[in-house]
């Protein structure tokens, strides 16, 4: 059943290939019901989910490339139930408001349905072989996208700008998998057997801290780590606003799933070396990139840099290696994934209709948009991580779970996550909502109809329900956190005991 | 004589001949110039039924060469004319991939001389007579017998890239290759010369032997001297650096089929003979030179990439990225290994398919003219939704992109030269600058298609034709790109074949 989550969409993008270009509208609808099944489907894999059985569950394992032991190995345990329920979830709503489209619809549905299946076959891959292919076939539709839809006079930098930077980051975390395998040698892709194999004859320690290095930094610059964030607000800027919802939203979390897939369980050594480098570079995020969401006077560019600034207590949680933690970073994915959905919807909207993100210009907008404003100001809320929202679910997860390791870094955490987070976002709110309203808006409408609301309407209600039930999306992350951190407690423990790590096995 | 062993050349010899002949009867029996090529004169193409039919019985005589050549089983080794012509699964597996880019190019052929207008269809003899070179070459044990093939090649080459000799273009890009090929030709036999003097034998397994029971003679200046020439004189036909200046002018002005030919088929032939070289002749003087190799590799990807980025003539772009993708290939000898010998076999392969549907969008797009700009692509997605998904898929290939089967190509490479990491460090920079050379290659390749996708077409822009046949050309091509990138295992298989038979550091 999880095959047909992203084979649907994939599937229907190949069958649009052969669809006259006139029909835009048809296409569209094509979209739309793609992602819906899909969406559907993905309720029932995470209502269906055991979270008691520890193994992987609806998985398909079968022979692909025999020569290279790459095989086809899909399916969802704690971590990636949530994200692809999250994934299928912004598809869907990325889908209606592609409807926006006006121009070339049939491509743009095309390469969305791409990113959607893409992404969410890159969720549920057990393989790292199809785990990074079928990343790469999501991230090509967003470059192509910010070009030929973007918006904004940087667009063609942008877009050069993102594609090269990203491509840079794929291919080293290419390499890192690479060296990984072959200094495994045990001539598999499959992460599960991988990790088997790895708990008998670990690798040695250099070797260990240089892959991890690799892929740190390789899935760093897609998740925008500092320093490799620069691409990410001024790409968001340009981006249509479909792409920016699936890119921000989705796709970036590959590097961090990465990170928990291939990182922490294969070389846990070497995230143990490198934790303390990273709780040090997420920082950068916190600190610098909130400091400089707080200059911005265009929407599009906040958001953007709040995006990269959230992606800091992900970070944190995956340095600081606990099962609180780790715990609180998949749920910080899943929550921002459909935050930043929300916002760049809601920013695309509020640029068609008043013609432009430039904070000072706006004001006053909630007494003209009753609905979009309160959805704005709710989305706003959730972003400085007030209580009642997924976001503060996972934060607090994070900076319980770090405090032994990084107690430090936590209390400046706190302090950038609240008094930043809240200084950008409530003056935000403050420019575009309230004050007086300038008079070229005075002719805006609210929403228009029903069908209109609903996409913002899907993500609100997700929001606040994985903030008033976390233990829903809580439940099934830990126990697959547990296994993930095991080989990385037994080092712990022998460290703490004094016992030497295992003696590196020369290949 | 062996000639049951040689009788895919003997086949494709017969076939070539039978061109000549037609050609010559065809030529005499309608009172026309055989050597004219004047554009405008469509009356005399259409002259002879004779004529009109070549292209398609040497297109389909080729797909019966190909059919023949898979009977043979790769499992055995073979030899003919005294162990001085091997047939191995690396042959078997060069030979076919040589027939198959032979078929590909005779329809691009077929669709230029169309196009064109060219009277004097002798052009296919030249592709049938480098076919005859190239498989030669693949199946070379004895240096003679390589430079003998090499030669019918290169001179193949001399007429495929002159055959419309009245532009000057034309002209300039064939003296120019005929120029540097001497050159080339002559390094190659003063190294053979060398070589033979160092050891006296020009038998690839006398050579090794020789090696083998004269350890001293690694350190030899003189027989250094010979392989390094006669490494020059094949990395020429490869286009590594620095021997790479003749690409780009020669790509630019030579016509479009000679290019794709030489672009494929002959810098196959040159990586080959090097795999010959390193693994049955000169092993373990060879890996004495790792690191000049590991240099080589880098220094060409790193200058085909750059040097392509403000390249505005596609022919041209496509020279330099072709310099790129040698280098890429070259990865592949540097490794010393086996793995890196499959993953040249399979980037060759798909390297070809992706261009030869390249160069299919491109011709049909330029069509009669000589226009080559990159602005030719400008809105294709509108003119014609079709060449603009093949260009991109080919494009995508190219660049390594995934799913298309170059991102698998690449992978491959990367793969057999990050295991050799152990046994040298400098491997490790190579990655680093493969890895910078990729991202560099998609700056250059994504202007074309942001070119085909969010430009606007000039309002004078002709409407695009595609004929039927090109239609089918390219549509294989592409979906063989797509296919082999999902599931690259039928030719990954071939290709391990090919490569299970050479023992390198022997």
């Amino acid at each position: 059943m999880v095959n047909w989550i992203f084979l649907i969409p994939l599937a229907t993008a190949v069958a649009l290939l052969f669809l006259p270009r006139k029909w835009g509208t048809v296409a569209w609808f094509a979209s739309f019901a793609a992602t819906l099944a899909s969406m559907i489907l993905s309720v029932i894999v995470f209502y269906n989910f055991d979270p008691s059985a520890p193994n992987i569950q609806f998985e398909t394992n079968r022979e692909w490339i025999s020569s290279l032991g790459i095989r086809f190995h899909t399916g969802v345990d704690g971590i990636n139930v949530g994200l692809i329920f999250m994934g299928a979830i912004v598809s869907f709503t990325a889908a209606c408001l592609s409807w926006d489209i006006k121009n070339r619809e049939k491509e743009f549905a095309i390469l969305l349905l791409l990113m959607s299946g893409g992404i969410l076959g890159a969720f549920s891959s057990f393989d790292m072989f199809f785990f990074y292919i079928f990343h790469e076939l999501a991230l090509i539709p967003t470059f192509i996208m910010i070009g030929v839809w973007g918006n904004g006079e940087n667009k063609n930098y942008a877009t050069f700008q993102i594609t090269i930077y990203l491509t840079i980051g794929a291919l080293i975390t290419l390499a890192g998998i690479i060296l990984l395998y072959l200094k495994a040698g045990a001539n598999t892709f499959d992460m599960v057997e991988l990790a088997k194999y790895l708990e008998k004859k670990p690798l040695g320690n250099d070797t260990q801290a240089l892959i991890y290095g690799l892929i740190v930094i390789g899935f760093g610059i897609l998740v925008s780590l500092w320093p490799f964030y620069s691409w990410a607000p001024t790409g968001y800027a340009a981006a249509p606003t479909p792409a920016a919802m699936m890119h921000a939203g989705v796709i970036k979390k590959f590097g961090l799933l990465g990170l928990l897939r291939i990182g922490i369980p294969l070389l846990s050594t070497g995230a143990i070396q490198w934790s303390h480098i990273i709780a040090i570079l997420c920082l950068g995020n916190i600190l610098y990139c909130g400091w400089v969401a707080m200059q911005q006077k265009n929407l599009n560019l906040l958001l953007g840099y709040s995006s990269v600034a959230h992606m800091g207590f992900a970070f944190l949680g995956i340095a600081s290696l606990s099962i609180l933690g780790i715990t609180g970073t998949v749920v910080i994915m899943v929550a921002h994934g459909l935050l930043a959905a929300l916002v760049f919807g809601l920013s695309g909207w509020y640029l068609r209709q008043t013609g432009t993100l430039d904070m000072d210009k706006m004001g006053g907008l909630l007494k003209k948009l009753p609905f979009m404003g309160t959805v704005l100001l709710i989305a706003m809320f959730a972003g400085c991580g007030l209580p009642g929202f997924a976001n503060f679910v996972g934060e607090l997860l994070v900076f319980l779970g770090a405090w032994k390791e990084f107690s430090f870094y936590v209390v400046i955490g706190c302090w950038g996550a609240l008094v930043i987070g809240a200084i950008y976002m409530l003056n935000a709110a403050r420019k575009i909502l309230h004050g007086n309203v300038p008079p070229e808006f005075s002719r805006l409408r609210d929403a228009p109809s029903f069908w209109r609301k609903i996409p913002y309407s899907i993500l609100v209600a997700a929001l606040l329900f994985f903030g008033v039930f976390p233990y829903t999306l809580i439940n099934r992350i830990e126990p697959s956190v547990k296994t993930i951190l095991k080989s990385v407690e037994v080092k712990d423990l022998n460290a703490k005991q004094g016992v030497k790590l295992p003696k590196p096995v020369k290949k | 004589m062996n000639t049951d062993v040689i009788y895919i050349e003997i086949c494709a010899a017969i076939l070539g001949i039978f061109i000549v002949v037609v050609e010559a009867v065809a030529g005499a029996y309608t009172g026309a110039n055989a050597i004219r090529s004047v554009p405008g004169s469509s009356n005399d193409l259409n002259d002879s039924v004779l004529r009109r039919a070549l292209g398609p019985v040497v297109f389909f005589g080729l797909c019966v060469l190909f059919i023949i050549s898979s009977a043979v089983h790769p499992e055995f080794i073979e030899y003919a004319f005294g162990k001085s012509y091997i047939m191995d699964g690396l042959a078997i597996f060069s030979k076919q991939f040589f027939i198959i880019t032979a078929i590909f190019i005779t329809a691009l052929l077929l669709y230029y001389n169309g196009v064109m207008r060219i009277v004097s269809l002798e052009n296919y003899a030249f592709v049938v007579f480098a076919l005859i070179g190239m498989m030669f070459a693949a199946s070379a044990n004895h240096f003679i017998i390589m430079f003998v093939s090499l030669e019918l090649v290169t001179v193949s080459f001399y007429l495929l890239t002159s055959f419309r000799k009245r532009q000057r273009q034309v002209l300039e890009a064939s003296i120019k290759y005929l120029i540097y090929s001497a050159v080339a030709s002559a390094f190659l036999i003063y190294g053979i010369a060398l070589t033979y003097g160092a050891t006296g034998t020009m038998s690839f397994a006398g050579l090794s032997e020789f090696i083998k029971s004269n350890p001293g003679v690694i350190g030899d200046k003189l027989l250094n001297a010979g392989l390094a020439m006669i490494l020059v004189g094949l990395g020429f036909k490869v286009a590594i650096a620095p021997f790479q200046f003749w690409v780009p002018d020669v790509y630019q002005g030579a016509p479009s089929p000679a290019v794709a030919f030489l672009a494929t088929g002959s810098k196959a032939v040159g990586l080959i003979l090097i795999i010959r070289l390193i693994s049955t002749a000169a092993g373990q003087l060879a890996v004495g030179w790792r690191e000049v190799f590991i240099a080589i590799a880098a220094i060409t990807i790193l200058y085909g990439n750059l040097c392509a980025i403000p390249q505005r003539n596609v022919k041209r772009l496509i020279g330099y990225s072709s310099i790129s993708h040698a280098g890429y290939l070259f990865m592949g000898i540097a490794a010393f290994d086996k793995s890196g010998i499959t993953a040249i076999l399979y980037y060759l392969f798909i390297y070809m398919l992706a261009l030869v549907a390249f160069f299919g969008v491109l011709m049909i797009i330029s069509k009669d003219t000589d226009n080559r700009e990159i602005s030719l692509f400008a809105g294709l997605s509108r003119r014609s939704p079709f060449l603009a998904f093949a260009a991109t898929i080919s494009l995508a290939s190219l660049a390594g992109i995934p799913p298309c089967a170059g991102f698998m190509g690449k992978f491959l490479l990367i793969k057999s030269v990050l295991a050799q990491t152990t046994v040298s460090v400098s491997y490790y920079y190579l990655i680093g600058i493969a890895i910078a050379g990729v991202a560099i290659s998609i700056y250059y390749y994504f202007n074309i298609i942001k070119e085909i996708y969010w430009s606007d077409a000039p309002v004078d822009a002709p409407e695009i034709s595609i004929p039927v046949f090109m239609k089918a050309v390219i549509l294989v091509a592409v979906l063989g790109v797509i296919y082999y990138g999902v599931q690259p295992s039928f030719i990954l298989n071939f290709a391990t074949t090919g490569a299970q038979n050479i023992a390198i550091n022997p």
